[in-house]
């Protein structure tokens, strides 16, 4: 499936929930499959940490660049593009296409850098609305999402009740615990702290807290692998045996390192800070003295929300409170908890019970848009 | 085996409209008629995966989860029935589980295999070995089946727990059995409420 990301402008300043307005910004997107008549086969796909609009397919001019959920949506795949039109976001904030950091400001040839302000899972769910209504999408016939991006989902459910027939949130979390907002800290200091990293303003000063990512991104790691995936994976197995020195020598360390130092030449630091701290202030329950139910109250969508059995990240147990809050207010939902072994990151894999629950869902979201047109 | 005749009569003692919550409910087919039948809403609770996919195909909401473990994330009283249909003889907790059903539904329904079916009785007296039949296909290694009862002892258990019986059926192939129900009934089908509730 080849497929070529977009760009669509958007005047109107946002306002943000920090309280200060985005004046002006662009949203990158990719779509899959097509629209039809009545407008009620569209699905949104949030992203999730370090993610783009590029979910699926591969650009023509880069047959490598393999979109993150193309084992999950395509022709023929659990998300049907031959009965769905799929629409992936990039995220405000990021560092990939849409208005973050990296962008210049408008009326003026210097990019955002440290100015960018915080944004917020809403935030993200205002800009992704006003990009429906410019495709002229009234409602959507799920909004799905992993991770940071199942959060984005539920969000949708209660923000925008009215435009969401389903909500798909899988390895997700109401809210961030005390230990997940700790390791966002520790990566956030580690950038911080480098001394390339300038407050913010690297680029004027021509340098780039590559230290600061790559640790970041180590911490990172550690929390989306299984303590026995990652025993099975790398054990304590040395490379060629010890050094008596810091070089990496055990696999674990040299694997780490790997992932943190692509990721820094890729990612950008500021976008980082902001999307950590997305996540960290993520808590619908927060507004209703801590009731995720009545956070919940809102929505229409039915809903179905995966974990996996693994992830110590947003635990089995974490989803469960979101599945307690729906029963308590008598919502539809389906929830599957998944066996396997790979941690949080086996949202992205293709696993075959997960990938049959989703399956045979959106034949359900496809059976019941039937019955909604011929009714 | 629960059949279709089965269904009509837990159908029958559903009100319309009615919050249904299936414990073990397979491939959620009764809570399927149901909603068609009797425009219930409500979910099913099951386990196992490939049931889990059988009830999203059935167009039914269904959770995840262990029955063992109890129904913690569910409020007292939020069901009109709780239904545990051929689960009871296969649960551990038996008694947990009974009245865990009456915490959180007004009312329930119970069905399971009688043991006191008169083959069954025939295989242990006559044949000197555990009933295997179309019922309880199992053999006495392999059974799931840890709490087989007869209709009269469920009936007892009933009575010594404070557990009113509103009515109770006792099926054979789709039919209702009248005569000897504990020794011509395959399957017994109770609709139960906490004494004294109204």
């Amino acid at each position: 499936m080849i497929v070529t990301p977009q760009l669509a402008h958007f005047a109107e300043p946002l306002p943000l929930a920090s309280g200060v307005f985005l004046r002006a910004y662009d949203l990158a997107y990719e779509t899959y499959g097509t629209l039809n008549a009545d407008k009620s086969n569209a699905v949104l796909v949030c992203h999730a940490l370090n993610a783009s609009h590029h979910v699926a397919g591969h650009y023509a001019y880069q047959p490598d660049d393999i979109g993150w959920w193309d084992n999950m949506i395509g022709p023929g795949k659990p998300v049907d593009t031959d009965k769905f039109f799929v629409i992936g976001v990039n995220n405000l904030g990021s560092c990939f296409g849409s208005t973050g950091p990296l962008s210049k400001q408008p009326d003026s040839d210097t990019a955002y850098g440290a100015a960018f302000p915080l944004v917020t899972v809403e935030d993200w769910v205002d800009s992704q609305a006003r990009l429906l209504d410019r495709l002229g999408i009234p409602t959507l016939a799920a909004v799905m999402g992993g991770s940071l991006g199942g959060m984005q989902a539920l969000c949708w459910a209660y923000r925008y009740s009215e435009r969401v027939r389903h909500a798909l949130v899988i390895a997700a979390a109401p809210n961030l615990s005390a230990q997940n907002i700790a390791f966002n800290e520790v990566a956030r200091q580690a950038i911080l702290r480098d001394p390339d990293f300038h407050g913010g303003a690297f680029a004027e000063h021509d340098a780039k807290p590559v230290s600061g990512l790559t640790v970041a991104r180590m911490i990172g790691h550690i929390t989306y692998i299984s303590d026995d995936q990652m025993e099975e994976k790398f054990g304590r197995g040395l490379r060629e045996g010890k050094n008596y020195s810091f070089a990496p020598e055990f696999q674990i360390e040299s694997y780490l390192r790997h992932q943190g130092e692509k990721f820094s030449k890729y990612y950008d630091a500021n976008t980082y800070l902001r999307v950590t701290k997305a996540l960290d202030y993520f808590d619908p329950a927060l507004e209703h003295g801590g009731s995720l139910a009545k956070a919940l109250a809102p929505a229409t969508a039915k809903f179905l929300v995966v974990s996996f059995t693994t992830d110590w990240r947003f635990s089995p147990a974490r989803s469960r409170e979101i599945v307690k809050a729906l029963l308590d207010e008598r919502k539809a939902v389906t929830y599957a908890e998944i066996d396997a072994p790979h941690g949080h990151d086996a949202f992205l894999l293709d696993h075959p019970q997960y990938h049959g629950v989703v399956r045979k869902y959106f034949a359900q979201i496809n059976s019941l848009s039937l019955g909604r047109g011929l009714g | 085996m629960i059949t279709r005749a089965d269904f009509e009569v837990i159908a029958g003692w559903i009100r319309p409209g009615a919050r249904v919550l299936d414990l073990g409910c397979g491939d959620g087919s009764l809570l399927a008629y149901l909603q068609v039948h009797r425009g219930t809403s409500g979910y099913g609770i099951e386990n196992d995966d490939a049931n889990l996919l059988a009830c999203i195909d059935n167009g039914v909401n269904v959770i995840q989860s262990n029955l063992e473990a109890g129904l913690k994330e569910i409020e007292d009283a939020s069901f009109d029935y709780v239904i545990l249909s051929q689960t009871l003889q296969a649960m551990r907790h038996t008694e947990k589980v009974v009245s865990e059903m009456l915490r959180v539904g007004r009312e329930a329904i119970v069905t399971f295999p009688n043991f006191g079916y008169w083959p069954h009785r025939l295989q242990i007296a006559l044949g000197g070995h555990m009933p295997v039949s179309k019922d309880l296909p199992y053999q006495w290694f392999d059974t799931p089946n840890i709490h087989l009862c007869t209709v009269q002892d469920f009936e007892k258990f009933c009575a010594e727990h404070a557990i009113a019986v509103r009515e109770r059926l006792v099926m054979s192939d789709g039919r209702q059995v009248t005569v000897l129900p504990n020794v011509f009934g395959k399957l017994a089908i109770f609709h139960l409420a906490s004494q004294g509730a109204g």
